[in-house]
């Protein structure tokens, strides 16, 4: 029952959305709308899951005094003060349990969780993902090295795109006379894109999808259980 | 493991160089125009060939740490869409992306006071489970978004009376960082529907979606990157965020050219004297 | 600028220029705004699907017209059943959900990449290469359609390629590279980008240097 009624519930599930797409009528049609409404509702659920999740591992750390106890500490507060604002007064547009807060607003000049998204949250996320910009460059200087003839092509195609990718690629080769525009770097860098990277691209997505497809099938025909779990 | 203290300097220097090449055209700009591509071109084409009055998608699939690539797509291609006046439907399957569309909708209005939120525009907000959302939006849109943000039930927003599934959509412009976005909205909407699908991505994203833009008309055209936003700016006449940042995407481009030319010129030399 | 604007914006700066501290070497003010940064970002998540999808989808249907939508007491049930995942021996009741969500995907998922990742781009791969207008069109199209049969042959592994039959997947390889060298490319463009954003925050924003 533990695990036989979840493999007969994934197999439903499953054949019910592929009968629904080559039989989009009654009965199909309203099961398949039922099931996707669901699929929102019960995700909303797995996503509250994951939250409760961190906020537990975080909780057990400080508790058991880890090496740098305080930083998670200050997570859990960032964590409460935001998820206390945005349930107490909202946010922009939803009103919260205390209603819209227009004092707080007026003294703040912003809901209290549009301010911490706006000062906090925006500049956190926006930085961390710009320091990738650093590391790029110190992986061009130290470990983009020419050792073979793929490893060639693959520098002289980046070289061309990076180029061509810029305005100051296309004031270099601007001077091209129009017989030879396909040599303009930026015509180039787009023929490279359109052509032998699209052509690289769809086989690794043909590829991809025989592959996803075969491990769906396995999933719906209950061939496949790693989700379920180790537990009998 | 200890870090050979030469490669820490020679780490910083780099990091240093970057920060200087990245700082110095945003102080002082340079002016270098920037070349339209085939791909920005059919997005452009598909906004400006949708009829007067046709109420579209713009789904903000993307977070702040995307930001500096796509908002000035979003910008530019929602205000070429109100200059069309078109109805614009804003909604996310990302949960910043509600806020996103916020921005993108205050910075339009500047050029557009006259838009009216509920006839003009409306911002449905966050969906989650990608794809299962765009599905059901297929069969019935009233079902996925009961309420619009504000709390306004679907039947009395005024521009979405007559907007019952995808299909009656003129398109779908999804502006995506990552999973779910623009390949969700081509499988769902595109494939399964019929609904046109344009868009815009981070640079990263950009050459594994480019296959979609192909014979089939899976996708019309797809902005990749901060290039691609100054080009959209190019093609509505308009010297927005995106074009004021290309002289300093210009020289950083040069600057790794320059690193990755020293160093293979090291290695060469490191090789020669193992030899010797 | 109000007290509360630019106590903001002096926020923003902390944390911008604390993330960045970590380029010279990890340290406490890194740390911080990293787990900050964690906390915030769970947050803003319930927030959100507490406003987008469990009022509008589910409680203040159920509050309004309880009697006309008791089926959502189906899938709330099943929610529920998710969460005791977190009670280490109730774990198994929180396989049915998840089965139903697992189930879903991959019919989906079967479905929407048979048509869009499979037939769509072999349909879009049997074109005709002489339609295009000029030399480069003709021998661009060339390129496609022997760089995805040449491609999707590089991953056939089921069979161990000797003798000719490595020609093909040597071609694979090649156009390979090309793409990764173009990804690169395109990589490099996006991390600068997102550097010259939060660089044009510091000049503009903070400091004035930039109008």
């Amino acid at each position: 029952m533990k695990r036989n009624i979840p493999l007969i519930l994934a197999f439903i599930t499953g054949i019910l959305v592929v009968i629904s797409e080559f039989i989009p009528h009654r009965p199909f049609s309203m099961m398949i709308t039922t099931l996707q409404d669901w699929f929102m509702i019960i995700s909303g659920f797995a996503i509250l899951l994951g939250q409760i999740s961190l906020f537990q591992s975080n909780l057990a750390r400080i508790k058991a005094r880890e090496e740098g106890w305080y930083f998670y500490l200050a997570g859990l507060i960032s964590f409460c003060l935001m998820l206390g604002f945005g349930l107490l007064w909202g946010t922009q547009e939803f009103k919260g349990l205390a209603g819209h807060g227009s004092n707080v607003q007026n003294w703040l000049g912003n809901k209290p969780f549009d301010y911490l998204f706006e000062y906090a949250y925006m500049p956190l996320s926006a930085t961390l993902f710009s320091l990738l910009a650093f590391f790029i460059a110190s992986a061009a200087y130290r470990a983009f090295i020419i050792r073979s003839f793929e490893s060639n092509l693959l520098m002289i195609t980046a070289v061309i795109v990076i180029l061509g990718r810029t305005s100051f690629g296309g004031m270099l080769t601007s001077w091209l006379p129009e017989n030879l525009k396909f040599w303009h770097l930026p015509n180039l860098s787009d023929f490279i894109m359109e052509f032998p990277n699209s052509a690289a691209q769809r086989a690794i997505m043909i590829s991809a999808a025989l592959g996803i497809i075969g491990s769906s099938l396995r999933i719906i025909l209950g061939i496949e259980r790693s989700y379920l779990g180790g537990d009998k | 493991m200890s870090a050979n203290p030469n490669s820490l300097l020679e780490r910083r220097i780099v990091f240093l160089l970057l920060f200087v090449a990245v700082t110095i055209p945003l102080i002082f700009p340079i002016g270098w125009k920037t070349e339209v591509s085939g791909y920005a071109k059919m997005a452009w084409e598909l906004i400006e060939a949708t009829p007067d009055s046709s109420v579209v998608i713009f789904s903000f699939d993307y977070d702040p740490s995307t930001m500096t690539e796509l908002q000035p797509m979003a910008e530019a291609m929602l205000h070429h869409a109100f200059s069309r006046n078109q109805k614009v439907m804003a909604m996310a399957l990302w949960p910043q992306g509600a806020q996103m569309a916020d921005q993108a909708f205050g910075k339009a209005l500047e050029s557009f006071p006259e838009k009216k939120y509920g006839v003009d525009y409306v911002n449905v907000g966050y969906k989650v489970a990608g794809i299962v959302a765009i599905q059901s939006m297929g069969r019935n849109m009233a079902e996925v978004f009961p309420t619009d943000q504000r709390g306004t039930k679907y039947a009395e927003l005024h521009m979405l009376k007559k907007i019952r599934t995808l299909k009656d959509i003129g398109y779908v412009n999804s502006l995506s960082s990552g999973t779910p976005g623009i390949k969700e909205w081509v499988m769902a909407a595109r494939d399964a529907y019929g609904t046109p699908v344009t868009g815009g991505t981070t640079a990263v994203s950009a050459p594994g979606l480019l296959p979609y833009v192909n014979s089939q008309k899976q996708l019309h055209g797809l902005l990749g990157g901060l290039k691609a936003a100054s080009e959209y700016e190019t093609l509505i006449d308009k010297i927005g965020t995106a074009t004021v940042k290309m002289d300093a995407q210009s020289i950083a481009h040069l600057l790794i050219l320059i690193f990755i030319a020293l160093g293979n010129i090291r290695a060469f030399w490191a090789k020669k004297r193992r030899k010797a | 600028m109000s007290f509360f604007a630019t106590f903001g914006l002096w926020m923003a700066v902390f944390f911008t220029l604390s993330i960045f501290s970590f380029l010279y070497k990890d340290n406490p003010f890194y740390k911080f705004a990293e787990q900050v940064f964690v906390g915030l970002s769970a947050a803003y998540w319930l927030v959100y699907l507490f406003y987008s999808i469990m009022l509008p989808n589910l409680f203040n249907k159920l509050l309004s017209d309880f009697s006309g939508n008791l089926i959502l007491l189906v899938p709330a049930a099943l929610g529920l059943m998710m969460l005791i995942r977190l009670i280490p021996k109730a774990q198994w009741v929180s396989r049915y959900p998840i089965a139903i969500l697992i189930g879903t995907s991959a019919g989906i998922n079967m479905v929407r990449y048979a048509k869009s990742d499979l037939l769509s781009q072999i349909s879009a791969t049997m074109i005709n290469p002489f339609s295009a207008s000029n030399l480069s069109g003709i021998i661009g199209n060339f390129l496609l359609i022997i760089g995805t049969v040449c491609g999707v042959y590089f991953f056939y592994f089921s069979k161990k390629q000797d003798g000719f039959s490595t020609v093909p997947s040597k071609l694979g390889i090649w156009f390979l590279m090309v793409s990764f060298g173009a990804s690169f490319g395109y990589t490099v463009m996006a991390r600068i980008s997102l550097l010259i954003g939060r660089l044009e925050f510091l000049l503009k924003d903070w400091l004035h240097i930039i109008k």
